[in-house]
């Protein structure tokens, strides 16, 4: 009995695998079960608000709550519990509110752990301009989809003489591929027209040379996306000018890391962009802003990144119908402005903007 | 066109004057060569590299205006390309140049994914490298007149261009899987930690902000900072504090006016040069310039070759005026350096003559001759 479970999960799995497309667990009510961390600081205002926007909208998800206060692991670090490995694991899914970075050293970096135990190869983050949130920037609607397992951030480093340090940024043809693949893929699935490869094949001619490559072949397959190229300095230089003429971009560790916070500036900060990490064997949905201990627990956090978060998961859940009607909700509160948070310049509190949300679902 | 002629050829005859300006006007501390009588008609030597793309047409732009204001520059000019091999000058023709020079005006050369000869270094790294050119510098400034959404910026970002992502040192380990190099060392980030800190001083500014991702690259970045921070302490009077790439990338655009003079590594320095660029007009109105310890080039401060303008006659010469001006700061002719800057200025802020990418339909040529006839004869 127990080999023949073990063997539909693998088939299960493989599946998951291969479609790359979200299969995960179903409860006895049919609905979905969700890991969620509501994090640190403002975390648990934020969660609480989402999970009372998803209970108004009904949507079939049930939460699974873990909590990921570090524990000690027997090699003595400190790490977050298996519990909540084990449930991501099963689930496949998760939501994650702002965790605080421990200080000091010893501790496993949470983020590192989940993205090792699903293989998050690619981190979504649309930015699009919201109306009723006044920027110098009225025209974004852009989607980075960066590489997020090497590159710089491959953690190669040393000191080869005293005062000469070599950093090795590393790049694959294996995760490059499965990038680019992916990017056409999400293009093709929201309906986006053009993807954008950002590269500096000039200077680094054979690594980031590879990723276009991989990038190209992509494109190939997909001959209904148009493709471009573009070099990152021109991207930036182009998107400080016409953030409009951007649709979907993709790209390596860093130059992801720095398009994508740019991209947040432009549309009003990152209180405001959704942020999604897929993988091969599951996604985690997270907001990317900080956990503003400052404000923590006084009812005036913004939940709008996270909120924005979750509708990208439930996209990610093929549920498109409950992800438009919670997004609509949430942006036709933000258009009118009545009911604002203080960080966008009103002074409704965090549940009175969440009460305002469920209101107008459909 | 004529008349630009005529005023070329009057700026040849007539060089006693420039050269009396030179010698009233000439300071101690430049790096300019120093005055010989012995120079053809005492006029200052400057190689002219004009570069790929619209360079030419920009070059000319400058060379027409520095003639009819009668300026006692000598151009040396020599075209050198990468993706024009053949038609190129070789590259120690040109470094000798400027080597021997001390001063250049450059327009872009542009850089093919893939060389011939299958090297992995660009001609810009070889020049950079072979000069020692180890500082850009880029003064960000918003100009009255030209439409941008964030107004009267002003500041400075300086980066190191001598190493880091820019070293040129890739292999495939195994096939599908490449190694690319970063190389930050101890002796170049405290230089350039040095250079920025000197350059705030000499320029009144108030605080330098090291951009790094020391979070992430711990041991490269982690050298940069911590040279930077060092470096700090020598200058009590200059604020200094530290800021990741990404995020300076997100205030940048929300929030530019804090930033004041920006010290980074390489790659990072052309992220911010073309994002900051973006943010006053766009390529075609910020100069830049790259220092070595001995000679110095001014070049366009967001490096693009806009080869789609090639021959149409469309490019905004400003970025390239600007350059001459900031050269004829260096070698002390102020009051040409002041009467250009003016001109140009002044045919910016009345918006009778713009190009392009400030929203009209001017030429180059246009443009060129607003300003020619707008600079003041004293």
């Amino acid at each position: 009995m127990n080999t023949i479970c073990r063997t539909i999960r693998c088939t299960l799995f493989s599946a998951a695998r291969q479609s790359s497309q979200f299969n995960g667990l179903q409860s006895s009510r049919n609905n979905t079960t969700v890991t969620l961390i509501p994090g640190d600081g403002i975390g648990p205002e934020i969660s609480k608000s989402v999970q009372e926007i998803f209970e108004a909208a009904k949507v079939p998800i049930e939460w699974e709550i873990v909590d990921v206060t570090p524990v000690r692991y027997p090699d003595g670090k400190y790490g977050i519990p298996t519990k909540a490995i084990e449930s991501f694991l099963k689930n496949k899914i998760g939501l994650k509110g702002p965790l605080a970075t421990p200080i000091g050293k010893g501790h496993r970096s949470l983020n590192l752990e989940i993205r090792k135990v699903f293989s998050l190869y690619a981190n979504v983050r649309p930015c699009r301009s919201i109306e009723g949130y006044q920027t110098l920037y009225d025209d974004v609607d852009v989607v980075t989809i960066r590489e997020n397992t090497e590159g710089e951030y491959s953690g190669i480093e040393h000191e080869i003489v005293p005062g000469v340090v070599q950093s090795i940024k590393l790049i694959t043809e294996p995760a490059s591929r499965r990038v680019a693949e992916y990017a056409f893929n999400y293009a093709k699935a929201n309906g986006r027209k053009i993807v954008t490869a950002v590269h500096k094949a000039n200077i680094m001619r054979l690594s980031d040379g590879l990723f276009l490559q991989c990038c190209r072949e992509a494109a190939e397959n997909h001959p209904e996306i148009k493709y471009k190229e573009m070099y990152l300095d021109t991207v930036c230089l182009n998107m400080v000018q016409d953030p409009s003429q951007f649709d979907v971009l993709v790209m390596p560790n860093l130059y992801g890391d720095i398009l994508s916070d740019l991209c947040a500036g432009l549309v009003g900060g990152l209180g405001l962009t959704p942020s999604g990490n897929i993988g091969k064997d599951g996604a985690v949905f997270e907001s990317v802003h900080g956990t503003a201990p400052d404000i923590a627990g006084q009812d005036k956090a913004n939940p709008t990144a996270l909120l924005l978060s979750a509708v990208m998961m439930l996209r990610h859940m093929n549920l498109p119908d409950h992800a438009n009607n919670i997004q609509s909700a949430c942006l036709s509160v933000i258009k009118e402005g009545k009911m604002l948070t203080a960080d966008l310049g009103g002074s409704a509190k965090c549940s009175e903007f969440t009460k305002e949300i469920c209101s107008r679902l459909g | 066109m004529a008349n630009s002629m005529t005023r070329i050829v009057s700026a040849l005859l007539n060089s006693s004057k420039g050269a009396e300006k030179l010698l009233t006007s000439r300071l101690i501390h430049s790096t300019s060569p120093v005055y010989n009588a012995d120079v053809k008609e005492n006029y200052i030597k400057c190689t002219l590299i004009p570069g790929d793309g619209v360079g030419p047409e920009l070059c000319q732009a400058v060379k027409e205006v520095l003639a009819a204001m009668q300026t006692p520059v000598v151009f040396e000019e020599m075209f050198l390309s990468e993706v024009n091999p053949t038609m190129s000058v070789p590259l120690e023709q040109a470094i000798n140049s400027i080597h021997k020079n001390k001063i250049a005006l450059k327009g872009i050369l542009s850089t093919p994914f893939s060389s011939l000869s299958g090297e992995l270094q660009s001609l810009n790294m070889k020049i950079r490298r072979q000069l020692d050119l180890f500082a850009n510098v880029v003064h960000v400034k918003s100009l009255n007149g030209i439409p941008t959404r964030h107004k009267n910026l002003d500041f400075i970002t300086i980066r190191e261009q001598t190493e880091g992502e820019y070293s040129a040192l890739e292999h495939e380990s195994v096939p599908g899987v490449i190694e690319c190099m970063k190389i930050i060392t101890e002796a170049k980030s405290r230089r350039i930690a040095k250079f920025a800190f000197d350059y705030a001083t000499k320029h009144g500014r108030k605080k330098v902000t090291a951009v790094h991702k020391a979070n992430i690259m711990k041991l490269s970045d982690g050298l940069f900072l911590k040279c930077c921070e060092e470096t700090a302490q020598l200058y009590p009077s200059i604020k200094f504090d530290s800021m990741i790439i990404d995020n300076t990338c997100m205030q940048l655009v929300s929030h530019p006016h804090k930033f004041d003079v920006l010290v980074m590594p390489n790659l990072y320095g052309n992220i911010i040069d073309n994002l900051a660029s973006g943010l006053v007009g766009g390529a075609g109105v910020v100069p830049g310039a790259s220092y070595s310890s001995d000679c110095v080039i001014y070049e366009p401060g967001a490096r693009h070759t806009f080869g789609q303008a090639v021959g149409k006659n469309i490019a905004n010469p400003t970025a390239m005026i600007l350059c001459a001006t900031k050269m004829l700061w260096h070698v002390n002719l102020h009051s040409y350096a002041r009467r250009l800057t003016d001109a140009l200025e002044k045919v910016i802020n009345s918006g009778k003559s713009k190009t392009r990418d400030m929203g009209g339909y001017a030429s180059t040529t246009d443009f060129t001759r607003a300003v020619i006839s707008n600079i003041s004869f004293e």
